[in-house]
């Protein structure tokens, strides 16, 4: 079992208020995702769920339990560092082992624990090295390892694959998700990538500065984001905002992705001079200098013929999202 | 070209590191020759470096005429006692201060390195009066009391810049990972630990051991450790340079050889933090 609930917590550092009251509810075997810009209080949220920080008022409930005060040992949660956080003067074996031999299990349940789960991570020829002896993605299948053993209520990871290089990064990314499949353990996942966030979640939870802008799924993000942050944060490349009055629209502001905008020869919403375009075989990246709006932004199949200095017309070929002057959708 | 000049620049601070060395050893080894001379020859003029008839007879007088072994064990004592009851003191200080940091915690750093850039001529009759009416004079308990007292702001700011570097990561992995505090300091801290205390001690003992002024102003004859045992064939008998040599001879030889050994373990522990 692994289900979360967070009561109105909020944290202040001094006098500083990092997370304002906050409610969320996860889901047994749910993969929840937390996004945001750096700063926004990913790690605090996170770290207040494990135990290793205290809540400011609030409460947090695992499993039907009452954990607000619980030390992080006593939650059943597993914790996959950013740094990795190895134990650097224990063998892979000991650091796999340790959780287990802190719970108090007997030597030969440990070996098996740790032999089955090294087999999982493809680790068993490295059981007996340090963890300065291993690659990042190595160290890397360490901590999960560490934290698979104890078969944890919940994993929490706070960007797990930000120290890994952007191929074994994918490559992580996919392992994790199969554990994911295997285990149908709750996981609890912090990211500031927002393809990580779309790739890999159940439900996304989208923090700015704190608060949660919106709960939903990555198709709900991404076709009916609640907010111009939410709007701006999700999809890439990024929506393009433009004026409500540079399109006749009565709104503050319009969203369209780019994705959802065709370059045309004749006519079109917006005309401008192409100030670069993008061939990548698959798409083709349009960014087109539109006076008295600035730069809009265009992805379009990969066959087009557009260049640098052309002027062409976009036109809007999907929805259109509006925003007020608090940016919110209406 | 830019090869060149990296070659040439290396050659130039091996040469100058190499002169550098020479010139901080050379009284060590102008001491250790003198002790071999006899007194003529050690204050002949021009002064002979290797060309002499080399004697033991400085050693043997020396033995003759005090107690090295008395002064030896002192020495060790007041070295190797103030270190451990500092360490005592200091490692949970140092704990404190690197893991559960406060708002001064900076300053009382600060604060206590600053006793240390008082002269000890300072405080030394305060001291002195105190020790005399605690009827400690003359006692190795006063010194190692007041070794260690000397030396605490040392080793509490080396355990302090060594408990920084642990990642608090890693102590929290613990604490997911279900140890107790206990567990947490047994398992986790104190083997990541062991090495920046070795070299503090390390480092410390060398201190205490090679300390004078206390340790001349506060002892008489019973608690005298090895630098009284020197300083003792300086002033009275005229100058018997060739005696006083053999006499520091005796005194730094224990240090050295243990700093010899340890070597590796106390550079680390001196640029421990600063080279990664
Ligand atoms: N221990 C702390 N003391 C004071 N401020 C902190 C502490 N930890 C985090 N903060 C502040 O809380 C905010 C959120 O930090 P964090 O949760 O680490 O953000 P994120 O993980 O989203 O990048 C930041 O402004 C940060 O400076
Ligand atoms: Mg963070």
């Amino acid at each position: 079992m692994g289900q979360i609930t967070l009561k109105d917590i909020t944290k202040s550092f001094d006098d500083t208020q990092v997370i304002p009251p906050l409610n969320l509810d996860i889901k047994d075997g749910e993969f929840v995702v937390f996004v945001g810009p750096s700063g926004c209080g990913k790690s605090t949220l996170l770290r207040l769920i494990a135990g290793l920080e205290d809540v400011s008022s609030g409460d947090i409930v695992i499993d039907g339990n009452d954990a607000t005060h619980a030390a992080p040992s006593e939650r059943g949660l597993a914790m996959v560092f950013q740094s990795y956080a190895l134990y650097p003067h224990m063998s892979v074996r000991k650091n796999i082992a340790f959780p287990l031999k802190m719970a108090g299990l007997d030597k030969d349940k440990i070996d098996e624990k740790v032999s089955g789960a090294a087999e999982v991570l493809n680790l068993t020829d490295y059981l007996e090295r340090r963890p300065g002896q291993l690659s990042g993605g190595q160290r890397q299948r360490v901590a999960i390892g560490r934290a698979i053993v104890r078969e944890p209520a919940a994993f929490l990871f706070d960007e797990p694959l930000s120290n890994l290089d952007a191929a074994l990064r994918v490559n992580m990314r996919s392992e994790i998700i199969d554990l994911h499949h295997q285990l149908k353990t709750t996981m609890v996942y912090v990211t500031h990538d927002q393809v990580e966030a779309m790739t890999m979640a159940d439900k996304i939870v989208v923090l700015n500065a704190g608060v949660i802008e919106q709960v939903g799924s990555p198709l709900e993000l991404y076709h009916s984001p609640k907010s111009r942050f939410v709007a701006g944060f999700i999809g890439s490349p990024k929506m393009n905002f433009i004026p409500g009055t540079a399109n006749n629209d009565a709104a503050f502001e319009i969203g369209v992705r780019p994705e959802h905008l065709l370059v045309v020869t004749e006519g079109g919403e917006f005309r401008g001079k192409v100030a670069s375009a993008e061939h990548l075989g698959s798409d083709t990246f349009v960014r087109v200098d539109v006076p008295g709006v600035g730069e809009v932004n265009a992805r379009v199949n990969g066959d087009i013929d557009v260049n640098y200095g052309d002027e062409v017309g976009l036109q809007i070929n999907g929805p259109v999202y509006r925003f007020d002057e608090d940016g919110l959708a209406i | 070209m830019a090869r060149q000049q990296t070659i040439s620049n290396k050659l130039v601070w091996t040469v100058l590191a190499w002169i550098l060395g020479a010139t901080i050893f050379f009284p060590i080894l102008w001491t250790v020759l003198t002790s071999f001379k006899t007194e003529a020859q050690a204050i002949s003029i021009p002064p002979v470096m290797f060309d002499f008839d080399w004697t033991f007879e400085n050693y043997e007088t020396v033995q003759e005429r005090s107690n090295y072994s008395r002064h030896f064990w002192n020495s060790v004592v007041i070295s190797v006692g103030s270190t451990l009851l500092g360490l005592l003191i200091a490692v949970p200080a140092a704990w404190a201060m690197a893991f559960v940091p406060g708002k001064r915690t900076k300053d009382v750093l600060m604060w206590m390195l600053s006793t240390k850039m008082m002269p000890a001529v300072g405080v030394m009759i305060p001291i002195y009066l105190m020790v005399q009416s605690a009827g400690l004079l003359d006692s190795k308990t006063a010194l190692v009391i007041i070794m260690m007292l000397v030396n605490l702001p040392i080793i509490i700011w080396m355990l302090y810049t060594y408990f920084k570097e642990i990642p608090g990561d890693i102590l929290e992995a613990a604490r997911m990972d279900g140890a107790s505090l206990k567990n947490e300091i047994i398992y986790v801290l104190t083997p990541m630990a062991v090495p920046g205390i070795a070299s503090t001690m390390l480092l410390n003992v060398i201190l205490a051991w090679n300390e004078a002024f206390w340790t001349l102003n506060l002892t008489a004859a019973k608690a005298a450790p090895l630098t009284a045992f020197i300083a003792s064939y300086s002033s009275p008998e005229g100058l018997f340079y060739a005696k006083l040599s053999a006499a520091s001879t005796m005194a730094i030889a224990p240090i050295l050889i243990m700093g010899w050994f340890s070597q590796k373990q106390l550079v680390r522990g001196l640029t421990f933090g600063a080279v990664k």
